[in-house]
């Protein structure tokens, strides 16, 4: 079966892959989109504190019971609370996330580069898109993983050399977790460090157009 | 000075003329002012520059642009990355029948909030390298580029709190806080509608997010519900 073919990871196995990721006891702010079902697995004794941007710190999952429309997160979704959330303002939500007090952010991505500049709030083709925090939490985040499909619909890569995309923040991602792998950006470029399973990581290499460097032995990824 | 208190959103917009600067609180649903959003619109008021946060996603200020009020919006979500399901803003955009100046979130908020603190401008590593620094300094600074952002300011801001006083004191419910809080400080005239307006002396000092000094009006309406399929 060509590469192109095999199954890949759903989005929700990306989520709990990135979910591993979260130290306990870390302060997180999840993107819209894929990283928000990051929030499902993320075990409740890792204690870890969510952010929205809208300006809450300590929400819990989302909310089933009564709507409320002042208790929403920056996707605008209902959410609930857990014991020792608190409320502030935008200006004080985002002087949290540019002054470096949010330990990782998550975000959706629609092309990475060799550097870690990313690009994921507007595809040229189709005009428009919206920036909305996502500028802010790339480059005030201390650690930044994107998560995102390893390739465009139609199989092109979205790991490239340079992003043709109009960019978010160069230099900013720390980790790629995709459908096929989960890549670190580091100061010499690209490292493979997992593959999803099934995959093999010369299959991946070739839906990546970035340089990725490949040890022996990469794992695949334990979900 | 005491805030003063109308009856109706329609009589507490009085004053606001074509081509105003008008501030939107509220993000998505959360504390938005959407009676004082309808009053605006039944007043017809034309060429309006607005500065919201969003603007057609999940909120009813797209509805200024049935009778193309708006000229001119100042917000981080405005237009979605797909044409395939547009609000009316974004249709009179991709049209070019209205101007859009896409501010990141951040960057939005502290610019509200130096225009209400007296600061002429700030320095931020959002956007650096990207479309938001055309046209903008970039200035060197231990080591690292930064953008130089300028203040805004407003004629008029339209805010939603949950409780005020009748000093004008305001109190927001959870996440209600957003921009309204910010916005309640960067405009000549500020107009909160609530749920509920008590006595002075009701509200505890400690429940006070926005003190009575930057509100001019209130008035006490039901809030609308206002729910986003976020789509």
């Amino acid at each position: 079966m060509a590469a192109e073919h095999k199954p890949r990871l759903t989005r929700e196995l990306v989520a709990m892959r990135v979910a591993q990721e979260l130290s306990p006891g870390s302060t997180v702010n999840l993107g819209v989109g894929m990283p928000t079902l990051v929030a499902a697995f993320a075990p409740p004794e890792a204690n870890i504190l969510l952010q929205s941007e809208n300006g809450i710190l300590g929400y819990g999952g989302f909310s089933e019971e009564a709507y409320d429309q002042d208790l929403v997160n920056a996707g605008g979704q209902p959410i609930t609370l857990n014991p020792g959330a608190s409320f502030f303002d935008s200006a004080a939500s985002f002087a949290m996330i540019r002054g470096g007090h949010i330990d990782t952010a998550v975000l959706g991505g629609l092309q990475v580069s060799e550097r870690g500049d990313l690009a994921n709030w507007s595809v040229p083709e189709r005009g428009g898109g919206s920036i909305g925090g996502a500028m802010d939490l790339a480059v005030g985040a201390r650690r930044l993983i994107v998560a995102m499909e390893h390739t465009t619909k139609d199989g092109r890569p979205r790991i490239l050399r340079e992003c043709t995309y109009p960019l978010t923040a160069r230099r900013c991602v720390d980790l790629i977790v995709t459908d096929l792998a989960v890549v670190e950006v580091g100061p010499d470029g690209l490292t493979l460090r997992e593959v999803a399973p099934g995959w093999a990581p010369g299959e991946v290499v070739t839906l990546t157009d970035a340089p990725l460097t490949v040890h022996r032995g990469v794992p695949e990824m334990q979900l | 000075m005491t805030a003063t208190i109308y009856e109706t959103t329609d009589a507490a917009l009085d004053g606001i003329s074509d081509g105003a600067r008008v501030m939107v609180g509220g993000f998505v649903s959360a504390s938005s002012p959407t009676n004082l959003i309808f009053a605006l619109k039944r007043r017809g008021t034309r060429n309006l520059t607005v500065m919201a946060t969003n603007i057609g996603f999940g909120d009813r200020l797209d509805e200024l642009c049935e009778d193309r009020q708006i000229a001119k919006a100042i917000a981080s979500f405005a237009v979605r990355a797909s044409s395939a399901r547009a609000s009316r803003f974004e249709e009179q955009y991709r049209a070019g029948e209205v101007e859009l100046e896409l501010v990141p979130q951040g960057t939005l908020a502290e610019r509200i909030r130096a225009g209400g603190a007296g600061i002429g401008g700030f320095l931020t590593r959002t956007g650096v390298g990207t479309q938001v620094a055309e046209g903008k300094d970039v200035l060197s600074w231990q080591g690292e580029e930064w953008l130089l952002e300028r203040p805004l300011r407003a004629d008029v801001a339209i805010l939603k709190a949950h409780r005020a006083d009748r000093l004008g004191n305001l109190s927001y419910r959870m996440a209600g806080r957003n921009f309204n809080a910010v916005m309640a400080t960067a405009a000549d005239l500020v107009i909160a509608e609530v749920e509920e307006i008590v006595e002075t002396g009701e509200l505890s000092p400690d429940e006070i997010h926005t003190p009575a000094v930057y509100v001019d009006r209130i008035v006490r309406c039901d809030p609308v519900e206002v729910r986003w399929d976020g789509r």
